[in-house]
């Protein structure tokens, strides 16, 4: 039993991780336009759909295609912000923004079921069946690369907010659009790529997400539930606190599952309501949410 | 001004005529479906958008309220063998567990606002959905409840539906009309325009949010057990739907949020439109590119609703080109925002980063 505990811990760690890599981009973009991408559920999915494409067509390794879906998942994100969300202004913005990005999962949505069918995938390689066994525990090689790859990613989008000029524009305009304008800041250029480096980062979320579970165009619904939750609980905006609710929310999603599977995911989001009904900003949030 | 009162009067009388002669003039059961399943929504989104409409705090958990009310009634005819016509008399417990649900669901979800709320409603909604899957014994997990068989002819089946719902539908926006002239309304709507400074001229926001939270659940809860008896099946991905509380949403922005008739035309168009494209594209998928893409068009193009925005048209038409709005000059004298009930009308390149300002202030109070 206590064995068990154990190994469900680390396997919620290193799950956790994977969630990590696809809440990092869903957290930045809420940080910075002040919006909830809705969509970044089906583009996780879209991810995993290239990915399984340059695989598939031409046996490309899944770390290395990403070397090709992380900017093309950047363009569309582009694209996305520029055409529609760009376009927002006024006292609806939130629920506008909930609406428009909703509609484009949908329209992805349905172009992948027109492409591809219900029918369920999963991305393979070599390393994605097997596993390592270390101090008595199952280390799937998928989890462990995935976790490294988060961890590298989250370290990347520090160093992007934190070491560069762009970075720094970026945490101006998180501060105080209005004020960033005004010393000079393209807002709307800070806007677009943010959003772009938001979505990207789902390619590799997207990746990993198709390697570790069967997936068909119907899935990101399931998924945006559980990043929504994970940002949240993580304190809207703060990368750091994505990785922490990733890993906290996916232990004890492992640990619950010991003894009932069924209700693991009810207390996944149960954590959520506690944890908020103590701390309503979450576990790093950054100050109280303000009125509309 | 009496002369209008008297045109829209004949219009309302002319309008409730149509709704009661419906299914004598369009007999087809096909066609009185599509009315049933359309005032149901129209009931329910009147009642969401007592609560979100009014004060501004989207909810995405109104299925909760919904497919509870339809549990409700499932269980209790189940357990306590009601049968026969009889089943009505379990619809006021079906308002009753839906406000009772939305009192724990308000003292959580009411402590945040903005994005926090939505995603907290999703969460809550989730949490009911599984429950629902999960709690075998007690709402029958995925086989779910079948309803009582009701000795109705097939033929009259949906006539009869169609007055329900419609007494219903019209039940809920009346309660709407009322509570928007109240001063109960007005302090709905002085929270959805700022709700801390609504607080600090004497308004009990919590208590005022949490009312219209519970009445707006209860009428969800009601047309959910009207629903379940006429699907007559209620299985937890159904009565807990995530594209309900969307629908909801999208019905409300299409026809003009917070407004009494654009919720109303928003259902009217929609829910019958979605069932049209599901039933033509039985695989579903073109229609939901064109479900999306109808969404996006609405959105960039109409963000304010339909009724707003010809309401709008009208005004211009009438005021002969004279600007309604005041121009740019002395909005930007004009006092900031949070005093102001509107935004101003127009969405013109120079007013954005005034908006944006002005957007910014409200949030800085």
């Amino acid at each position: 039993m206590a064995h068990q505990i154990y190994q469900a811990i680390v396997d919620g760690i290193l799950v956790g991780g994977v969630y990590a890599l696809m809440a990092v981009g869903l957290t930045l973009i809420f940080g910075v336009l002040d919006i909830i991408n809705i969509a970044q559920g089906v583009l996780v999915v879209l991810g995993a759909y290239l990915s399984y494409e340059l695989s598939t067509r031409l046996h490309m390794d899944l770390f290395l295609g990403l070397l090709i879906t992380v900017p093309a998942m950047f363009v569309i994100g582009v694209v996305i912000q520029w055409a529609f969300i760009r376009r927002l202004r006024g006292r609806e913005r939130t629920s506008m923004t909930l609406l428009v990005t909703y509609a484009v999962a949908l329209i992805i949505e349905g172009i992948l079921y027109e492409i591809y069918g219900p029918n369920v995938k999963q991305l393979n390689a070599s390393y994605v069946q097997s596993s390592v066994h270390i101090f008595g525990f199952y280390l799937p090689y998928i989890y462990l690369y995935g976790f490294a790859l988060a961890v590298a990613v989250i370290v990347a989008i520090y160093a992007l907010l934190y070491r560069t000029r762009f970075g720094r524009s970026v945490r101006a305009t998180m501060q105080d659009e209005t004020a960033a304008r005004l010393i000079g800041v393209d807002v709307n250029r800070v806007a677009a790529i943010t959003f772009g480096v938001g979505v990207a980062v789902t390619a590799a979320g997207g990746m990993m997400f198709g390697a570790t579970n069967s997936f068909n165009p119907n899935s990101g619904y399931d998924l945006i539930s559980r990043l929504l939750a994970i940002i949240i609980l993580g304190g809207l905006g703060s990368i750091g606190g994505a990785l922490a609710a990733s890993v906290f929310m996916l232990t004890v999603e492992s640990l619950v599952t010991i003894w009932s599977p069924e209700w693991a995911i009810v207390v996944f989001y149960a954590a959520l309501v506690v944890v908020l009904v103590i701390r309503p900003t979450g576990f790093f949030g950054r100050q109280p949410v303000r009125a509309q | 001004m009496s002369a209008q009162r008297a045109v829209s009067g004949a219009a309302l009388i002319v309008l409730v005529a149509a709704a009661v002669a419906f299914p004598v003039i369009f007999s087809s059961p096909v066609v009185t479906n599509y009315a049933v399943y359309a005032l149901i929504f129209v009931a329910v989104v009147s009642a969401w958008n007592v609560f979100s409409g009014f004060s501004g705090y989207i909810s995405l958990g109104h299925a909760v309220f919904f497919g509870s009310g339809a549990y409700a009634v499932g269980i209790a005819a189940k357990d306590w063998h009601i049968t026969g016509t009889g089943v009505f008399a379990l619809l006021p417990l079906a308002a009753a567990v839906g406000a009772v649900i939305a009192v724990p669901f308000g003292l959580i979800a009411l402590r945040v606002r903005r994005h926090t709320f939505i995603v907290i409603t999703i969460a809550i909604f989730f949490i009911f959905q599984l429950m629902a899957y999960n709690l075998n014994s007690f709402t029958g997990g995925t086989i779910g409840m079948s309803a009582p068989f009701l000795p109705w002819s097939p033929t009259t089946f949906n006539d009869r539906f169609y007055y329900i719902t419609l007494a219903c539908a019209a039940g809920a926006v009346v309660m709407a009309v009322l509570i928007r002239r109240s001063r109960f309304g007005l302090q709905l709507r002085a929270i959805r325009d700022d709700e801390d400074r609504a607080r600090g001229l004497g308004v009990r926001t919590m208590r005022v949010k949490m009312t219209a939270l519970v009445l707006s659940a209860a009428v969800a809860g009601l047309v959910g057990g009207v629903w379940f008896l006429y699907l007559t099946q209620v299985l937890p991905n159904t009565g807990f739907d995530p594209l309900f509380d969307l629908a909801l949403v999208l019905m409300a922005f299409l026809g003009g949020l917070g407004t009494i008739s654009g919720p109303i035309i928003g259902a009217l168009i929609i829910e019958p439109g979605q069932l049209y494209l599901t039933i033509k594209y039985t695989n579903g998928y073109a229609s939901e590119i064109l479900l999306g893409a109808l969404f996006l068009l609405i959105v960039l193009f109409m963000p304010r609703g339909l009724v707003p925005t010809f309401g709008e048209w009208v005004r211009r038409a009438r005021t002969r080109g004279r600007p309604v709005v005041p121009p740019p000059a002395s909005q930007r004298a004009a006092p900031p925002s949070g005093l102001r009930s509107e935004e101003p009308a127009t969405s013109d390149e120079g007013r954005r980063g005034l908006k944006a300002a002005r957007r910014r202030a409200g949030r800085a109070t």
